[in-house]
């Protein structure tokens, strides 16, 4: 068909040699001490909100730890596993992505399900832990 | 067998140069494990993605017997995350050492970085054996089960990744940094800072948050 | 417990000599026919020395195509134990009335029911469909072998492992008694004490790894090992429906490993993930279950589609009606397949905007198939049809399975699935759609690509002896099941008090009974094709005037499956090919670089058939033992660096040369 297909095509074939080398992007010191630093600062917030407990409100805090989860886990992803949209021509991050999207439906799906079953069908539940 | 008769000007050589890969090499050996292996990633996450929905939905279940607050020691878990934290980085190191080429200084790093996985597994022993002697165990209550599962699975694999990493330093040491152990040192690279991933969740969502109930 | 009895179950655990059902007359006569059988086979093996060729080129051979071939042969061994016990239920059930408690008591029907859902699912539409694709994929997108050869026979072993677990459960022991999905908390310790449950658990876990594996392999194969050319928009659409199922596979098999997990949790080590108390929850493991569960359908049925994708347009002669609209429903339905799972239990309770969202989902992916099947339709829309075989399946397929696809509409309903729940209505239903759609695919395939793997057609005579007997017989034994099932008829029942029902068991049976005379005619056309090969010989490697690349070589094909790459300009690679004319290559052939054969796979399933064996029969110093093993043999494994070899130029050339010859007496005896 058109040129750019053709040329799309070489991606598909082992054929280039280079990209034995090329497909995965390797880190640099600058990196991995950019990650190491981030990450220690952005796990040490989290404990340090909830071991000292500065903010009154608990589910406030569990929105800014979860916000910094998450952020935690983006800096991983990047600096020390070297995500990009380029490596192995974008199908690391199309699996990726993919994954997070069936994660975010199993977990929120389970939970929600789980929740209204519970809510409907026992509606003392709440009482149970209180009983042996 | 043809059905159109080729054009003249095209001779029978042209149309096989067209349709078949006269000029072709060897595939590069191990071009797909890289691909491969990050596909594995992926499945293992699932497999901690039910664990976490399992603990999502069971966590709050304490059936009368001690809930997080009761149980969890915050720095004992901040040293564990440290630990980890800093085998991520040293792993890195021995990545860096690799891409130079300078076997001594791969395996120095590896090292560094399996007493790092190790002091987590030691940490966490401990902290399992601690809560097992106060009866907080895994039959006492599916939050506990849901607990141990979750962060056991976790500790599991960081033993596979340390037994493999004994391996690889053995490897290493018997035939240098050839293609075929680069491909597996990149390997076990990703699976390590993808069980520092997982333990970002498992320290947020079990530990702090439950903290927080 | 006396100490002579502690030695005993230390050394054997639970095994003793009462765990063989020696008091039961149906499976003792199963034995001895099995017994006899074996012996036989391997008194033949050993006579005519095969065993050394068998190691060498099947079992050890990491070539995709004899996997896949090995597959279909497990799948089809483990297909006759499963429609024994079909049978069994059906004569069960047909005779059950009137007081009489038929001939299977309770505890050994409720074993046949699990086992035959257990091992069509697990052990036959799983090994057929992975073997289809196996054989197929590489060959389609012009590779030499799929990414890991090695992990490709590793997969198949394990797949194997499982299924031995499961047959050996039939005569050491028992099978599980809790349907296809063991449940808790009926599968728990407290309620299904025995080794049935765990049977089942480590047959699942052990098959579960060779399957997730073989995922992982096919989609790295499709996305790496492509013909230069090959874009993605220009995979055959067979290729295109593998990849998303593997896909499904890798995201959903995991799921199963997990969920399984946590029941052996519960079972050995008493923790409380779905027992009712201590804050247990066994409608979790339901809903974890089913997000495995749901994607596995559509795992088995996507490659089908494949199949009557490929079947359809090589048979009516032209290209298939709306490709990128197949592509795109293909890549629909795998998403929405995540989002359906609660369907399979509306009657939990969770209430009516769950099972609001739940039913809309499960109409809605009803449309992408719906689209798949306008496309067939189009195809086939004044086109020169061949009613060949593959083609006859493919249009009893689209009758069946549409029916079978309203009824599943039906059951998406959430308060019509509040009164058709665990009816027999279901049961015809997904038989409806499992045999109307994978089953006949399978034997659409069977037809299309034997040739391709064999160098000869299959005989048509029997094979639509088959087809009829297959076609009317699935009509005939679950028709009555629709029928009983909307008067509200359970699923699962071993006696029935009322005589009324008797007449549709009857017929039932009838059909069970036509489906049987089916099988036997295909057996009977496989046997005879065989024997008459040289008349059905097909030297062209391209019987159907096909259009993908996998019958652009010889069949069967030489081990490194083109000696030359194709390069890919269009969707319908080898028909573009043929329309241009383009000569093969004839010199300059290379050495070309293969993977060398390996038995570490059978060995390390060997050892995990004998690990699962110990944990189910609680044998801890052999599980320890065979763990240890296991992991030993594995690291053992990665310290073999030389796995390749090079076919040298020489041999390529001598192989390329006798093929052109054979091309050449066949243009010659043509003109």
């Amino acid at each position: 068909m058109s040129a750019a297909h053709e040329q799309g095509a070489g991606h598909g074939h082992g054929h280039d040699h280079g990209h034995d080398h090329g497909g995965e992007a390797h880190g640099t010191m600058r990196d991995y001490v950019w990650g190491f630093v981030l990450s220690v600062i952005l796990t040490a917030i989290p404990f340090w909100l909830v071991m000292a407990g500065p903010i009154a409100d608990k589910s406030v805090t569990g929105l800014i730890i979860t916000a910094f989860a998450a952020i935690q886990i983006v800096v991983h992803m990047i600096f020390f596993l070297h995500m990009n949209a380029r490596a192995e021509g974008g199908w690391n991050m199309l699996a990726l992505i993919f994954t997070i999207v069936i994660v975010v439906i199993v977990l929120t799906g389970s939970l929600w399900v789980m929740y209204h079953l519970n809510a409907n069908m026992m509606p003392q539940s709440h009482q149970m832990d209180s009983l042996p | 067998m043809s059905i159109a008769p080729a054009a003249a000007a095209v001779t029978d050589a042209d149309l096989t140069a067209r349709y078949y890969d006269l000029d072709e090499h060897d595939h590069p050996e191990g071009g797909s494990t890289m691909l491969g292996f990050w596909i594995y990633l992926m499945s293992d996450l699932l497999i901690f993605a039910m664990l976490f929905a399992t603990f999502g939905v069971l966590g709050a279940n304490y059936a009368a017997g001690p809930g997080p607050r009761d149980l969890f020691d915050l720095p004992l878990v901040a040293l564990n995350t440290s630990m980890l934290l800093f085998s991520s980085i040293t792993y890195g190191f021995a990545m860096l050492a690799m891409q130079k080429g300078v076997v001594r200084q791969t395996q120095l790093w590896l090292v560094i970085t399996g007493l790092f996985g190790a002091a987590f597994l030691g940490i966490e022993l401990y902290e399992f054996a601690h809560l097992i002697h106060e009866g907080a165990t895994p039959q006492r209550s599916a939050f506990l089960s849901a607990f141990f599962t979750l962060v056991g699975t976790h500790g599991l694999h960081v033993t596979f990744g340390l037994i493999w990493l004994v391996v690889l330093l053995v490897q290493v040491e018997q035939r240098g940094l050839i293609p075929a152990n680069r491909r597996r040192l990149m390997c076990l690279s990703l699976f390590w800072h993808f069980l520092d991933v997982v333990w970002i969740g498992v320290f947020t969502f079990v530990y702090l948050m439950g903290m927080l109930r | 417990m006396t100490s002579q009895d502690q030695h005993w179950s230390m050394l054997f655990g639970r095994l003793s000599l009462e765990s063989l059902p020696l008091h039961e007359p149906i499976i003792v006569a199963t034995f001895a026919a099995v017994a006899l059988g074996g012996a036989a086979l391997v008194g033949a093996l050993t006579w005519f020395r095969l065993w050394g060729y068998l190691w060498r080129e099947w079992f050890t051979s990491v070539d995709h195509k004899k996997i896949g071939i090995m597959y279909m042969v497990l799948g089809l061994v483990m297909f006759l134990r499963g429609f024994a016990d079909a049978v069994m239920m059906r004569i069960q059930q047909a005779i059950a009335f009137n007081g009489s408690e038929g001939y299977l008591n309770s505890h050994h029907y409720d074993q046949v029911f699990t086992a035959h859902g257990v091992i069509m699912i697990f052990f036959v539409a799983m090994p057929f469909v992975t073997g289809l694709m196996n054989y197929v994929v590489p060959l389609q997108i012009g590779a030499r072998d799929v990414s890991f050869p090695f992990l490709n026979n590793f997969s198949f072993w394990m797949t194997t492992a499982g299924a031995v677990l499961v047959m050996a459960s039939l005569f050491v022991g028992e099978f599980a008694q809790t349907g296809w999905l063991a449940y808790p908390p009926l599968s728990g310790i407290a309620y299904s004490p025995g080794v049935g449950v765990d049977y089942y658990i480590w047959a699942l876990q052990i098959a579960g790894v060779g399957t997730t594996l073989s995922g992982i392999n096919l989609i790295a194969t499709i996305v790496k090992m492509r013909a230069p050319g090959m874009t993605m928009m220009r995979m055959p659409v067979f290729t295109w429906t593998s990849l998303c199922t593997n896909v499904l596979i890798v995201a959903s098999f995991p799921v199963l490993t997990a969920v399984l997990a946590l029941l052996s949790l519960d079972r050995y080590v008493g923790t409380n993930f779905f027992t009712n108390d201590f804050g247990g929850s066994p409608m979790m493991y339901v809903n974890l279950i089913w997000i495995w569960g749901h994607p596995e359908v559509y795992i088995l049925i996507l490659p089908i589609f494949g199949v009557f994708s490929e079947v359809t347009a090589t048979f009516c002669g032209k290209r298939l009606f709306g490709y990128s609209s197949m592509v795109y429903a293909t890549v629909v339905i795998t998403i929405l397949s995540y989002l359906v799972w609660l369907h399979h239990f509306f009657t939990m309770g969770s209430g009516a905007s769950v099972n609001s969202f739940f039913g809309i989902t499960t109409m809605v992916i009803s449309i992408p198939t719906g689209a798949k099947l306008f496309n067939w339709l189009f195809t086939m829309y004044r086109a020169r049809i061949r009613f060949d075989l593959p083609m006859m399946w493919t249009v009893a397929f689209m009758l069946t399975f549409v029916i079978g696809g309203m009824t599943g509409v039906l059951l998406a309903v959430p308060p019509a699935d509040f009164v058709l729940h665990n009816s027999l209505f279901l049961i015809a239903h997904f038989h409806n759609v499992i045999i109307g759609g994978v089953v006949f695919g399978v034997f659409a395939a069977i037809n299309y690509w034997w040739p391709k793997a064999f160098g000869f057609r299959l005989d048509p005579f029997w094979g639509k002896i088959s087809f009829w007997c297959w076609v009317v017989g699935f009509w005939l034994a679950f028709t009555p099941l629709y029928v009983m099932g909307l008067m509200g008829v359970t699923r699962r029942l071993r006696v029935f008090d009322d005589p009324s029902l008797q007449i549709w068991f009857v017929i039932a049976a009838i059909g069970a009974g036509l489906i049987a005379c089916g099988i036997a005619a295909m057996l009977i056309q496989y046997a005879v094709s065989i024997i008459r090969r040289d008349q059905l010989r097909d030297e062209s490697g391209d019987p159907w005037n096909g259009r993908t690349l996998e019958w652009a070589t010889s069949s069967p094909p030489p081990n490194y499956n083109f000696a030359f790459t194709p390069v890919v300009h269009d969707l319908d690679a080898w028909d573009e090919m043929k329309r241009a004319g383009a000569p093969r290559p004839a010199g300059n052939f290379r050495a070309i670089h293969m993977p060398k054969n390996t038995g570490a796979g059978i060995i390390l399933a060997g050892i995990s058939t004998v690990c699962g064996f110990a944990l189910i029969w609680h044998i801890w110093w052999l599980a320890g033992v065979s763990l240890a093993a296991l992991l030993i043999t594995a690291i053992a494994h990665t310290f073999n660096y030389a796995r390749d070899f090079h076919i040298p130029a020489e041999t390529v050339a001598e192989t390329e040369a006798e093929r052109a010859r054979q091309l050449a007496a066949l243009k010659g005896a043509a003109a």
